[in-house]
């Protein structure tokens, strides 16, 4: 009988852990956005591709200088300030300079997430934020909109995304329009196929919704995202409009094309989605998701804007917390909460 | 509830099994160490009273200390030897606690002396009762709270159902599978005592459905008088606590505080039956205990019958470990098992294992710490419907009575499913425990 001299390691239980991880939620988010993402390149071409990684470097960049700032170790490692910058890339027109990308970039992980805490603690989605922040500073350049499938789209990058900072930024082509404006301004639909397909103009990562819904399943799939608040937002949507649709069709879009158009399914499935600011109950996410899906319905239909997703979902994290207050579990073993 | 067939409860979690390598292997006895040290406090409640001196001879299976009051269990003496001590001995919470130091005889055929018998058809109930406490029994399961204070049913209330508790969720852990298969005639045994004592009507043995041979061996001894009812629950943890046990097999719900008596259930370890249907007719008392050691670190892993107050340092000296990897040594199962502090603590009546983990199992639980992301996995393995993510971050701010107050944390039974599922690795279980603890201080005060 050997004499056992080792050190031995006290833990208190439990003495096993599952598979889940912060980095790996993060990084199968990325995967689940490579194939929007791939086709984001393919569709607006080098644009895009400087586009998205001038976000992300931005992000990345943005985070790793905070920490530095704040003597912390560095957080890239959770992936988080990836997600940020490619969802907040994949919200942008194809064409905006890449300077103004920059400062998105920065503003989602400066005021957008480190203001608050850092990861966990942010009320509001980071890449909205960043993006919100450049709707309100450069209005024209965030509606300026590459057409899709451009000839020599990989040959050359459009003089706008070059522009120099404080600029006006200059556009080869005639800006196109989205689905969207044609419709808030010319009552001009799309069709659907068009639309779930992505053959559409649009910000870069929006115009596919199919392959949105691909990357939304591989996470709901892996147990990494809520189904039930896209559920609810898309549900929403597809009611509420389908009811003024009846109503006057003339004026207010047939439910499908409010569906597949804008930058709804992205919102409702990577953004909504955002743990951190969505709600933690499953019916919080229900009724968070239905608000969202209602605000996008009312400022698409009778906002001056075309298009409503951004400010529906930062309403709805706004609303997220005070969800998290009033709707509480039934514990085991109590008639209610809180009362034995 | 119900879910494909079988039966369950909500929420929950699905760590590994980790059963196969010691589910087949039969029991064996395990040597007596040099030196036994049986400490007087095995149980919740008080300590029992030591009724030997030092240097006196005394025989396997007499009772070395009475119990102190109601609340409390004897002890009796695990082999044929001398009291070389009445002492202080180290237990696994790091403290110093009373304890019988017992040398065993080299060479002795270590006999077991039979005391009073206590035949179930002659006794009364009240015989029985106090017949457990003079056994020393304990629940097996690993709470070890004396089985005769259950079995006293407050006046006014009464149990319609009698539940053998056989599912033994815990990972790693295979005893109570192997006395479902070895000692089916002691459990349905120790069930007559049980029955008659609480005057149940109606006796279920929940197992989980990774048992089907000790489910399907039960069904095919059980006796048609009483009627018994062998349920097969679904694989999930933890399906063997009180609580979510009764749930899946009776749909009711123990109220907040209470127990299970409220809702006329009564829970009872599948080993625990065996123990009284085994040592009662006989009128002995426990003097061992089936233990599973197991792990990566082990290497002759199997279920071990062990002489109470072994000590841990000859249990894994005896099967073998492997030196230079072992890392974390705990007792009972990895969910809720406590790591030893020392190898010198005693196994007691409720060591259902003793599980050896390498450097690389160990690694694999040093998991980097994020803030709370408010995924929502803790509030969705919780089967307490409690939740965690809100009671982690009022337990950051040390916001104790405000955790008990509205977010109910008392109801928290530390099963660990919230540290198992965080992907923060947060160590949530661990800071409700020390609030659990807080709070009864302050009400105590």
């Amino acid at each position: 009988m050997a004499k056992l001299l080792r050190t031995l390691e006290i833990r208190t239980s439990p003495h096993l852990v599952s598979g889940y991880a912060v980095d790996s939620i993060m990084f199968n988010v990325v995967v689940a956005l490579a194939p929007v993402t791939a086709f984001a390149v393919y569709a607006f071409g080098l644009a895009a591709a400087a586009l998205l990684a001038t976000a992300v470097a931005s992000a990345v960049v943005a985070e790793r200088w905070v920490c530095r700032l704040a003597r912390r170790p560095s957080t890239l490692g959770d992936w988080s300030a990836a997600v940020t910058g490619l969802l907040y890339g994949l919200t942008l027109p194809a064409g905006l300079p890449l300077w103004m990308v920059a400062v998105g970039g920065f503003v989602s992980i400066l005021l957008g997430k480190a203001l608050f805490g850092g990861l966990g603690f942010n009320p509001f989605n980071p890449a909205l934020v960043g993006r919100a922040v450049l709707q309100a500073a450069f209005p024209a350049a965030m509606t300026s909109w590459s057409p899709a499938f451009a000839a020599g789209r990989f040959a050359s990058l459009p003089t706008s995304t070059l522009a120099w900072p404080f600029a006006e930024p200059s556009y080869d082509a005639v800006a196109a329009a989205t689905p969207l404006s044609l419709w808030k301004f010319g009552h001009q639909a799309t069709e659907a196929r068009e639309l779930a397909l992505g053959f559409v103009g649009g910000s870069t990562g929006e115009t596919s919704a199919l392959l949105i819904l691909i990357g939304g399943a591989y996470l709901v799939a892996r147990n990494m995202m809520s189904w039930r608040t896209p559920a609810a937002i898309l549900g929403t949507v597809a009611a509420a409009s389908a009811a003024l649709h009846l109503a006057d069709p003339s004026r207010y879009a047939s439910p499908a094309f409010m569906l597949l158009s804008g930058g709804l399914m992205l919102g409702a499935l990577f953004m909504a989605t955002d743990m951190v600011t969505s709600p933690i109950t499953a019916t919080g996410c229900w009724i968070y998701g239905a608000l969202i899906g209602l605000l996008v319905v009312a400022i698409r239909a009778w906002g001056g804007m075309p298009e409503g997703v951004m400010y529906a979902i930062l309403l709805g994290n706004a609303v997220a917390p005070h969800l998290d207050r009033l709707i509480r579990t039934k514990v085991y073993g109590t008639s209610a909460r809180g009362e034995a | 509830m119900r879910l494909l067939g079988l039966k369950t409860f909500r929420h929950g979690v699905h760590p590994p099994e980790a059963k196969d390598e010691t589910k087949d292997l039969p029991i064996r006895q395990f040597p007596f160490a040099p030196l036994l040290v049986v400490p007087l406090s095995q149980h919740a409640g008080k300590p029992a009273v030591p009724v030997v001196r030092e240097g006196q001879e005394v025989a396997r299976g007499q009772t070395i200390a009475r119990p102190d009051g109601f609340v409390s269990v004897a002890m009796h003496a695990p082999a044929s030897g001398v009291v070389r001590r009445i002492a202080l001995a180290p237990a696994i919470s790091g403290r110093m606690v009373p304890a019988v130091y017992l040398e065993p005889f080299a060479g002795s055929t270590q006999e077991v002396a039979d005391g009073k018998p206590c035949p179930v058809d002659g006794a009364t109930p009240a015989e029985i009762v106090t017949a457990i406490q003079e056994a020393g029994i304990v629940g097996l399961g690993g709470a070890a709270f004396p089985t005769h204070v259950k079995l006293a049913i407050p006046p006014g209330k009464s149990v319609d159902t009698l539940i053998l508790n056989g599912a033994e969720c815990e990972p790693f852990l295979t005893t109570d599978h192997r006395v479902m298969l070895e000692q089916r005639e002691d459990i349905f045994a120790g069930l007559r005592y049980l029955l008659k004592v609480t005057g149940a009507t109606r006796a279920i043995i929940g197992v989980e459905e990774n048992k089907p041979d000790a489910a399907a061996h039960l069904r095919a001894g059980a006796p048609a008088d009483p009627p018994v009812e062998i349920e097969l629950l679904r694989v999930k943890y933890p399906q063997g606590a009180e609580k979510m046990l009764i749930t899946a097999l009776l749909g009711r719900e123990v109220p907040s505080g209470k127990l299970p008596v409220d809702v006329r259930a009564l829970v009872v370890n599948v080993a625990t039956a065996a123990e009284i249907g085994r040592l009662l007719p006989r009128g002995r008392g426990i003097q061992e205990r089936v233990v599973t050691v197991t792990g990566p670190a082990v290497r002759k892993k199997g279920n071990y019958r062990i002489p109470i107050g072994t000590p841990l340092r000859f249990v894994l000296e005896t099967v073998g470990v492997v030196e230079e990897e072992v890392n974390r040594v705990f007792l009972g199962g990895p969910m809720m098992g406590q790591a030893a502090s020392s190898l010198d603590i005693p196994l007691t009546k409720g060591t259902s294992g003793v599980v050896a983990f390498t450097d690389d199992a160990a690694e694999r639980t040093h998991r980097e710490v994020h803030p709370c992301i408010r995924c929502g996995y803790c509030l969705a393995a919780c089967p307490m419907f409690l939740n965690p993510s809100q009671l982690g971050l009022l337990a950051r701010n040390g916001e104790y009575e405000r955790m008990a107050a509205d977010e109910n944390l008392m109801d928290c039974f530390e099963c660990g499913s919230c540290s198992f599922v965080c992907p923060s690795h947060l160590p949530l279980v661990q800071q409700f425990r020390v609030a659990k603890s807080m709070v009864r201080k302050a009400g105590a005060a």
